[in-house]
């Protein structure tokens, strides 16, 4: 941090106004000619707070995707499908049993293991033939998105959350003043989306203790690092990779159970998630879990405001942002070269 | 110069074919098989030459059939310009070469497997930009009502014109790939593919070849997508959307990326399967709609058993007929 601030100054002031600004922006009451510049306060809090929680989702899927290409340099383009795996798990499983809560650790256990298939049966049969590898997942994506069609139809499904989670919940933040008795009007948010949110964030940290702070993610950096010379010391690198790729696809069956309770789970979302990522994790860096966070967060606000404030040209938003990032710094914010 | 005989019947057989073959054999069959061999063709010489698999072809060819539909003529006359053809067509190739251009540059920044994950998402973004975007790209409903231009007083949506018109471009695009990938060109480009380093300390400009070569292979994508449009007579989001992108690259596989032929044997293979798999798959007591399950598993038994796709299979079969049958070793066949 300190190394940073020397380095790049002006970076640091540049990003310490932006951060400025944006906290004036949630905790002022907006003058009025604010509000006549970007809108309601309204719209713009719940632009942002959407944003960061879809990022919170597209964080789920896309560290997965990027802990695996870290590790095994496995490009999984049906990740995206584990994903919908995951959703469409959850979502029977929530409505066999009427228990929201049982669907995530079904929907991680039952993904994980197919992560272990895929792993042993595919991956490691065709190692360091990338072309090879991502054919083969781009096969296995179609395959799953039709088979998945077949069995659930075409339709647009939802999971239930349970009732102590839906319905708004009044935060401490002011969206404007009372004409009437000056009043302040509080935010109203989805409790649920606050709740993801918040637990997206303690896997998020729980991952990067984890990596940083365990012997198993001593063993997962070094293999990023050299996995020849970890393998060399005698780790069984072949359990590494299962017990990654199971992690990694059982966080996107997660995320998919997440999506699936805020979004819709509809077929096509597979490949919505496969670009998020790939969006992601370009934008982050390869193989970095806290360049996933960022870019995930960065992607996910850039959506939600593009579709507020330009509704047309909103994609274009999020791949100007992946453009600036490749022509700058192609190997992502946060990636190393 | 000795021309291989195969070429002779192929070209005689296409030649004669409207004599004997039915209107919808001509134009759904062969005059797809060509569009998506040419569409194929532009990804296979960026695969087979270069070692990039972009699956951003099919999106030159959308960025070029929607130039010919919003300069040229359309039934959305809000939008479209109505300029003649000599204008539009020749504008419509420029602005994909542009963006192929682009594209190129932007997927060359990294190195690698990286090119098919941001072509991917290039691909993907310019799907929904298509799809959301009315000003210029008229949204989900695109541009219908594109017609060729009456050249030669003759109707070129006409199944035996029309065949013609496709023969002939996919087979100048066929045989221009050939060329090409002799000319000096050619030759640094597959010096690039297949070492870098050596080609860089050789003094040749690596990442000028690489665009070049997105830009070169913008020409086949974009002929085929104006083509493509004119065939349907429309053009929509759908058209270069994600599927089709990966359809894209499933012909180019199963034909084989080792040769151009490769990507016409594989568009004809993808076209003959999805007109005529419907009733196989209804034979076999499933639903048509699962049709993307057998080209998936069909796909997937293609990259796992013969990853140089069927001229791979090709190529294994004339080895192991050359091979002497007592010493199992390469020798002359009697």
């Amino acid at each position: 941090m300190r190394r940073f601030a020397e380095n790049h100054p002006w970076w640091l002031a540049a990003i310490a106004t932006a951060a400025a600004i944006l906290l004036y922006l949630i905790f002022a009451i907006w003058p009025d000619w604010l509000v006549q510049m970007l809108g309601k306060k309204k719209v713009f809090l719940n632009a942002l707070f959407n944003g960061i929680t879809l990022g919170a989702l597209y964080f789920l899927v896309a560290s997965g995707f990027t802990l695996i290409f870290g590790l095994m340099r496995n490009v999984n383009l049906a990740h995206g499908s584990l994903y919908l795996l995951g959703a469409y798990i959850g979502y029977s499983v929530a409505g066999w049993t009427g228990y929201w809560l049982l669907a995530f650790p079904a929907a991680f256990l039952i993904v994980g293991l197919f992560g272990i298939v895929l792993q042993v049966f595919v991956f490691r049969r065709m190692e360091r033939q990338d072309l090879r590898q991502t054919l083969v997942t781009i096969g296995i994506s179609i395959v799953l998105a039709d088979i998945m069609l077949w069995v659930f139809g075409g339709d647009f499904l939802n999971i239930i959350p349970p009732t102590w989670l839906s319905g708004p919940m009044e935060t401490i933040l002011v969206t404007g003043v009372k004409r009437s008795s000056g009043d302040l009007i509080y935010l109203k948010y989805p409790l649920i989306r606050i709740v993801i949110f918040l637990a997206s964030v303690a896997i998020g940290v729980a991952m990067w203790t984890l990596l940083n702070r365990t012997r198993i993610g001593m063993l997962i950096r070094a293999g990023v690092d050299d996995r020849e010379m970890l393998s060399a010391t005698g780790v069984r690198i072949q359990l590494v990779f299962a017990g990654v790729f199971a992690f990694g696809a059982g966080l996107a069956g997660i995320a998919g159970v997440v999506g699936g309770t805020f979004q819709s789970i509809a077929p096509g979302e597979d490949v919505r998630f496969l670009l998020a990522s790939l969006v992601v994790v370009i934008v982050g860096g390869m193989g970095s879990i806290t360049g996933a966070a960022l870019g995930a967060v960065l992607i996910g606000i850039s959506e939600q405001f593009g579709s507020v404030y330009f509704p047309t040209y909103s994609v274009v938003v999020t791949f100007m942002i992946m453009v600036l990032v490749l022509a700058f710094r192609p190997q992502g914010l946060l990636g190393r070269s | 110069m000795r021309v291989n005989p195969a070429y002779w019947v192929a070209g005689a057989v296409l030649l004669i074919l409207p004599a004997f073959a039915s209107d919808f054999v001509l134009y759904q069959l062969f005059g797809w098989t060509f569009i998506l061999g040419m569409i194929a063709l532009s990804l296979m010489f960026l695969a087979g030459y270069g070692g990039m698999v972009s699956l951003a072809q099919m999106t030159v060819a959308g960025v070029a059939g929607y130039m010919v539909a919003i300069f040229g003529e359309s039934a959305i006359t809000d939008i479209s310009q109505g300029w003649p053809w000599y204008v539009s067509i020749p504008l419509a190739l420029l602005i994909a070469a542009l963006f192929a251009t682009a594209t190129g540059w932007l997927a060359d920044r990294t190195e690698g497997i990286y090119t098919i994950m941001i072509t991917l998402a290039i691909a993907a973004a310019f799907f929904y930009f298509f799809n959301q975007n009315y000003v210029i790209f008229n949204g989900f409903s695109g541009f219908n009502g594109v017609l060729p231009p009456e050249l030669f007083g003759v109707n070129w949506r006409d199944p035996i014109a029309f065949y013609y018109l496709t023969l002939f471009w996919a087979a100048a695009w066929y045989f221009g790939a050939i060329y090409v990938s002799r000319s000096p060109f050619g030759l640094a480009l597959q010096g690039i593919r297949d070492n870098p380093r050596r080609m860089a300390a050789l003094g040749y400009h690596v990442t000028a070849h690489k665009v070049a070569a997105y830009a070169v292979a913008a020409f086949p994508a974009a002929v085929g997508g104006i083509l493509l449009t004119w065939q349907s007579a429309q053009i929509s989001p759908g058209t270069a959307g994600i599927g089709p992108a990966i359809d894209i690259l499933i012909v180019a596989v199963i034909g084989g990326i080792g040769h151009p032929v490769g990507a016409f044997i594989g568009a004809f293979i993808y076209v003959i399967l999805k007109t005529f798999a419907i009733d196989l798959i209804v034979f076999v007591g499933l639903g048509s709609e699962r049709f993307r399950l057998l080209i998936g598993l069909g796909f997937l038994a293609v990259v796992f058993w013969s990853p140089d796709g069927v001229l791979g299979l090709w190529e294994k079969l004339k080895r192991s007929r050359g091979l002497n049958p007592l010493l199992r070793k390469a020798g002359r066949r009697p």
